[in-house]
């Protein structure tokens, strides 16, 4: 084969690709704490049939479930700023995943709100609990509890989605993979390595939101 | 303004919502042919194997398709040879819902309860026969609602086949943003044309999953 490899051109661009990891990161984080947020509020609105919020709700996540997320960035990066709205690259990107995310975190802990059983309400009824006392530690806690692997998985993916977010030059790991690939033309070997990183980090993700977020759910519990 | 009118416009991306349906049958069954494959060597008896295919799972759940698409379009076009984007496209893809597929039919095989393992192992049936003529007739059944739901994946997944350059949906909107500088309307377009393709199915697939549920 004719074809020399040569990931030693990839390795000298460490710094960059470090860079592009941590602003991958930065979004994460961000989508997974807003969309979680939004995931609750929509649950609660969807679960009890608040008007006119749950349409709202049942609205937004059928749009965004059903539409890709390339096409959202795109949607929202091009189209808004022909409403005079401008928005940077980085803004675009978070708030794409945020609404991705959080239209995934409504359905995910929506259902994880109606498998409450009915007894376990009307046992803390009997106990006197306060109403926003029954929703916070009756209701709320466990459903997040039963269904944090789905939203582990779920935030996970839209980590893995924002790879497409170098596409309107936000300047996260696959952005850091592009720029590199055009300076040493080894693009293989640049894509390579960052799926590697990419792989790294979904793993180290999920095992730090599994633990992390089933030890904060069950604390202060027997 | 410029010289498209809206007929136009809809007659493009309807065109490039072909090529996206297209893809993405192509890659549905590819990618179930692919995971049936997978399903077999990792609930097979050998642990090479299901290391294997465990392994083949994880790359690709924990990699970005886009990076996987990369990979193929500059990997096989490595030894000299230049690879059209859509076979590119289509290779990804299929690798991509293989991996899903085998990791969703395993749940199903594994929610089938161990005592019609056993019971078929004491008609004396080989684990081909327990899996053809147990296992599998009753794990399909499960398997139907959740494999229509991925579908929905898949579609979306084209999407991001216009990055290497093939010519769907998402790559007709761009060049039209680009053409017409409306990308607000365009997108919107382009969007709902997704939509269309998704919602019957996401629908379809919830409808399943609650009659499939009722008749067990």
């Amino acid at each position: 084969m004719s074809y020399q490899f040569d990931f030693l051109a990839v390795a000298r661009e460490a710094p960059e690709l470090a860079a592009g990891l941590a602003r991958t990161v930065e979004l994460t984080a961000v989508a997974c704490i807003a969309g979680l947020l939004i995931g609750i509020v929509g649950a609660v609105c969807r679960a009890w049939q608040l008007r006119p919020f749950n349409t709202l709700f049942a609205v937004y996540v059928e749009m965004f479930r059903n539409t890709p997320f390339l096409v959202q960035l795109f949607f929202l990066f091009f189209g808004l700023p022909t409403l005079g709205i401008d928005i940077a690259p980085d803004s675009a990107a978070m708030l794409a995943m945020v609404i991705n995310l959080g239209a995934y975190a409504v359905e995910i802990i929506r259902s994880g709100i109606e498998a409450t059983p009915k007894g376990q309400i009307e046992a803390a009824q009997a106990l006197a609990l306060k109403r926003w006392q029954i929703f916070l530690h009756v209701v709320l806690r466990p459903a997040l509890l039963r269904v944090w692997p789905a939203m582990t998985s779920q935030v996970v993916i839209v980590m893995l989605g924002s790879a497409v977010c170098a596409q309107i030059s936000t300047e996260e790991l696959s952005y850091a993979a592009s720029l590199i690939q055009s300076r040493n033309f080894r693009a293989f070997e640049t894509y390579f390595v960052t799926a590697g990183l990419y792989l790294a980090l979904a793993l180290l993700l999920r095992q730090t939101l599994l633990r992390g977020g089933g030890r904060l759910l069950k604390r202060g519990r027997p | 303004m410029n010289d498209f009118t809206l007929g136009d416009i809809l007659l493009a991306l309807l065109h490039g919502l072909q090529w996206t349906a297209i893809l993405s049958l192509t890659a549905f069954v590819l990618g179930s042919l692919g995971g049936l494959i997978i399903l077999a060597l990792r609930l097979a008896h050998r642990p090479a194997l299901v290391w294997l295919a465990k392994t083949f799972i994880e790359v690709f759940q924990g990699t970005p398709l886009l990076m996987q698409l990369f990979i193929v379009f500059f990997g096989l076009s490595l030894g000299g040879v230049e690879i059209p984007p859509w076979l590119a496209a289509a290779l990804g893809l299929t690798l991509y819902t293989s991996a899903y597929l085998a990791e969703i039919w395993r749940g199903c095989v594994n929610a089938i309860p161990n005592t019609q393992w056993e019971g078929s192992a004491a008609l004396a049936l080989n684990r081909y026969q327990q899996m053809r003529h147990v296992i599998l007739p009753q794990a399909l059944r499960m398997a139907i609602a959740p494999t229509v739901g991925f579908l929905v994946q898949v579609v979306k997944g084209t999407s991001v086949a216009s990055i290497i350059g093939f010519v769907e949906l998402t790559k007709t909107g761009g060049m039209l943003a680009n053409a017409t500088f409306e990308p607000f309307l365009i997108y919107g377009l382009v969007a709902a044309g997704y939509f269309l393709l998704c919602y019957p199915l996401s629908l379809y697939s919830r409808h399943l999953e609650r009659t499939l549920h009722v008749a067990r």
